[in-house]
């Protein structure tokens, strides 16, 4: 070959054959190189494409969910209406316990007040042709809100006989009908408010009464089925984070731990190729299989509570534990062996070796697996069907023991609501939730391994 | 075999004579390496003085770097790595069960054929292995090691005024150095090269070989090289290996002059290679 390349002077024709051969060949690798790229580039736009359209759709659907339609309204507290007795305060040699008892007897009697009444004398002042049909034009406001006005007096005795200006949530069917997300030349049979209601939410809408104010109540309200308007995620999400926490707690030192041990420590045998094998297959194993588990182990062997955290975070845990591993090895072996001999030849042991030099370098890697593992675990469904995670359950939990749902099923479940016309949008707005979850989990796992990241 | 066991021990015994009776550090007998089941060691015997430059040399693959390995144990870290045979340190076995590796390590140092600096800054480079050995007790005694640690390394004048900035930030040459001087920074007996000036460029090479010579007066060094200028320019004696066997070993004027073995003559002669 050499010798025949150093052959001095090749004809001339030779070397004009060669050189037209060579553009030919030269045109063809350009044009692939081009092709290749389109091809290349379609794919991006394509896929980034598909991703602003799910993103524009979503928001489009959730974000007027933020804003709901509000009753600001003067509320006078009647005191004709409301008829209860002072507020107990301890008489002397009473003890806790009977203090406590009358406390209830009195709570008891404040719960048992025409609220209502309150309410509809509220919004008569507003439209005085209504006062002829009490019983409708509660159908304004929802129903739950009767039990802010009765907190307000327990919280504050003295608010009887007073007047307060506050902000009363609209019915879910007068925001559907104020948003125009209901047909509005449907014939009445199919609208889901009488006639007269549509009217004076219209009136009291365009006199500035009724007016779309940013919904609180969507992020501080468990879910609610009696007075839909006030369902919100607060529940949802509290689940979420405690079996976010589990996970984090549980699954992310397990996995280092076992993928350090896998990785440095264990010796190369049959053995260990076994567990790595099914280590793999465990990632792969479809979600809803670790529902079953969680359902057959943790409640029916351990007993533990059906629908709670402490049981999601388990199995969530279980699910995320082999993407840990997995993420933390290729992490470990992408660590140049360099280190390792630097750090050996100069005297350290092998534990000295990891601690100092190999786990440092391996972290940012490791905290952005984890961090992927996480935010996979939060916005999993399936095992927690299983569970019964996906009750209805109308508080927050307190600890990881109580029932709860958590955001991806509070999605399902609204989504499943038969008042389609309101939860189309809080459906959305709690998946525009769990995404900024998720989106500020990942971009907290890009600061980390900025922050941590060393060049080596 | 036989044959170089013979000439391995005339070899020594002649360098005694000529050198009034150097002090022995270091002895192999008979050691061999299996990678698995092939054997890429078959049973090499070398005596190592104190205070001189060793030099390997040997075709690529011959087994310099795993004999050179034996010499501190870091073969120990590769897998399905079997190390007989008898290796000494002063007298005694450094594969003894007794024997504490990693005080080992900090006998026989090692530097590497890539630069491999921690990424850390350069001051962590020389104070790791005095801090993890507890070579010093305060701050200021830390201070002292890694300042005569990179004065002996030639380095201490271009990096004196950025001991806080990351070591993998110097050059080629300036990491090696760097990494000499984080090996004599836990005061080794023997420091172990392996082909140090592999990856480096013709000046920063002749640093490299003038800080060489000036360590020998304090250490004992083996170096690999595949670079037979270098053996000459360097060390006192030099060890030929070829397929696995120590071929011959001698005073390195002697090697380059008047091998006793053909395949040494055949190797710098530049018949193979
Ligand atoms: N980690 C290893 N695993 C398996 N075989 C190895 C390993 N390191 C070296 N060898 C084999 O041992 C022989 C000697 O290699 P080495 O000591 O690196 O040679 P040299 O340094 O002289 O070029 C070679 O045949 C090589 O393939
Ligand atoms: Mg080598």
């Amino acid at each position: 070959m050499d010798i025949q390349q150093a052959q001095p002077n090749p004809p001339a024709a030779a070397s004009d054959k060669r050189r037209v051969r060579v553009e030919k060949s030269l045109q063809r690798r350009h044009r692939a190189e081009r092709r290749f790229r389109f091809i290349g580039m379609s794919a991006v736009v394509f896929g980034l494409g598909m991703v602003a359209l799910l993103f524009i759709s979503i928001l489009a659907k959730g974000l007027p969910a933020f804003w709901q339609a509000t009753v600001v309204t003067e509320v006078y507290f009647d005191p004709e209406i409301i008829r209860v007795d002072p507020r107990p305060v301890a008489q002397p040699g009473e003890s806790p316990a009977q203090l406590r008892e009358r406390e209830m007897a009195w709570q008891t009697q404040v719960t048992m007040v025409n609220w209502n009444r309150i309410l509809e004398d509220s919004l008569i002042a507003h439209l005085p042709e209504a006062a002829s049909a009490r019983p409708r034009v509660r159908q304004l406001v929802t129903s739950g809100e009767r039990f802010k006005l009765r907190d307000m007096v327990v919280e504050n005795p003295g608010l009887i006989g007073q007047r307060a200006q506050l902000k009363l949530l609209a019915d879910a069917n007068v925001d559907v009908w104020l948003k125009g997300n209901i047909d509005r030349s449907l014939p009445d049979a199919q609208q889901q408010l009488p006639p007269e209601v549509r009217a004076w939410a219209d009136q009291l809408y365009e006199r500035g009464v009724i007016q779309m104010r940013f919904s609180t109540t969507l992020f501080v309200n468990p879910d609610s089925r009696g007075s839909l308007a006030s369902a919100g995620l607060a529940g949802a999400f509290v689940g979420s984070l405690y079996m976010m926490l589990i996970v984090i707690l549980l699954a992310v030192p397990v996995g280092v731990a076992s993928a350090v041990y896998l990785e440095e420590f264990a010796p190369r045998n049959r053995f260990t190729d076994l567990i790595e094998v099914n280590i793999n297959n465990l990632a792969a194993v479809p979600s809803i299989i670790f529902g079953l588990l969680g359902a057959a182990v943790f409640i029916n062997w351990f007993g533990m509570p059906l629908s709670a955290p402490i049981v999601g975070g388990l199995v969530l845990s279980l699910m995320t534990l082999p993407t840990v591993i997995i993420a933390t090895r290729s992490t470990l072996k992408a660590i140049p062996p360099s280190i390792r001999q630097a750090a050996l030849g100069i005297g350290a042991s092998k534990v000295q070796t990891i601690l100092h030099h190999v786990l440092p370098l391996a972290l940012p890697g490791i905290l952005t697996g984890a961090i992927i593992g996480v935010a996979q675990a939060i916005g999993e469904t399936a095992p927690l069907l299983l569970i019964g995670m996906s009750a209805f359950v109308a508080a927050i939990p307190g600890t990881p023991f109580d029932q709860s749902t958590a955001l991806p099923v509070q999605i399902y479940l609204w989504q499943g609501n038969e008042l389609r016309n309101f939860f189309e949008a809080r459906t959305s707005a709690a998946i525009i939730v769990l995404l900024a979850l998720m989106l500020s989990l990942n971009a907290f796992a890009i600061w980390l391994r900025k922050r941590f990241e060393k060049r080596w | 075999m036989e044959n170089d066991v013979m000439r391995a021990s005339l070899a020594s015994a002649e360098a005694a004579q000529n050198n009034h009776t150097p002090e022995l550090k270091m002895s192999a007998r008979d050691v061999r390496v299996f990678y698995g089941e092939s054997e890429a060691l078959h049973g090499v015997d070398l005596d190592i003085y104190a205070n001189e430059v060793l030099a390997f040399i040997g075709p690529s693959g011959c087994g310099k770097s795993t004999f050179l390995r034996c010499l501190n144990r870091m073969n120990d870290t590769i897998d399905g790595c079997r190390v007989t045979g008898r290796i000494e340190l002063d007298g005694e076995d450094i594969y003894d069960r007794r024997l504490d590796v990693v005080l080992l390590r900090a006998r026989v140092g090692m530097v590497f054929q890539k630069p491999n600096p921690f990424p850390k800054s350069i001051y962590e480079n020389i104070a790791y292995g005095p801090r993890l050995h507890g070579l010093a007790e305060s701050r200021a005694e830390l201070d002292e090691i890694v300042q005569r640690s990179l004065t002996r390394a030639g380095l201490w004048d271009e990096v004196k005024d950025r001991l806080d900035q990351p070591g993998t930030g110097l050059s080629g040459g300036q990491q090696q150095r760097l990494c000499i001087a984080r090996a004599i920074a836990v005061s080794p007996e023997v420091i172990l090269m392996d082909e140090p000036c592999s990856a480096l460029d013709p000046i920063a090479t002749a640093k490299v070989e003038q800080l060489i010579t000036e360590l020998s007066e304090s250490y004992t060094i083996v170096i690999v090289t595949h670079n037979m200028q270098q053996a000459a320019r360097i060390s006192k004696r030099t060890a030929f290996f070829h397929l696995g066997n120590l071929v011959e070993v001698d005073e390195t004027t002697k090697i380059f002059t008047t091998p006793s073995d053909s395949r040494t003559e055949d190797y710098i002669t530049g018949r193979f290679g």
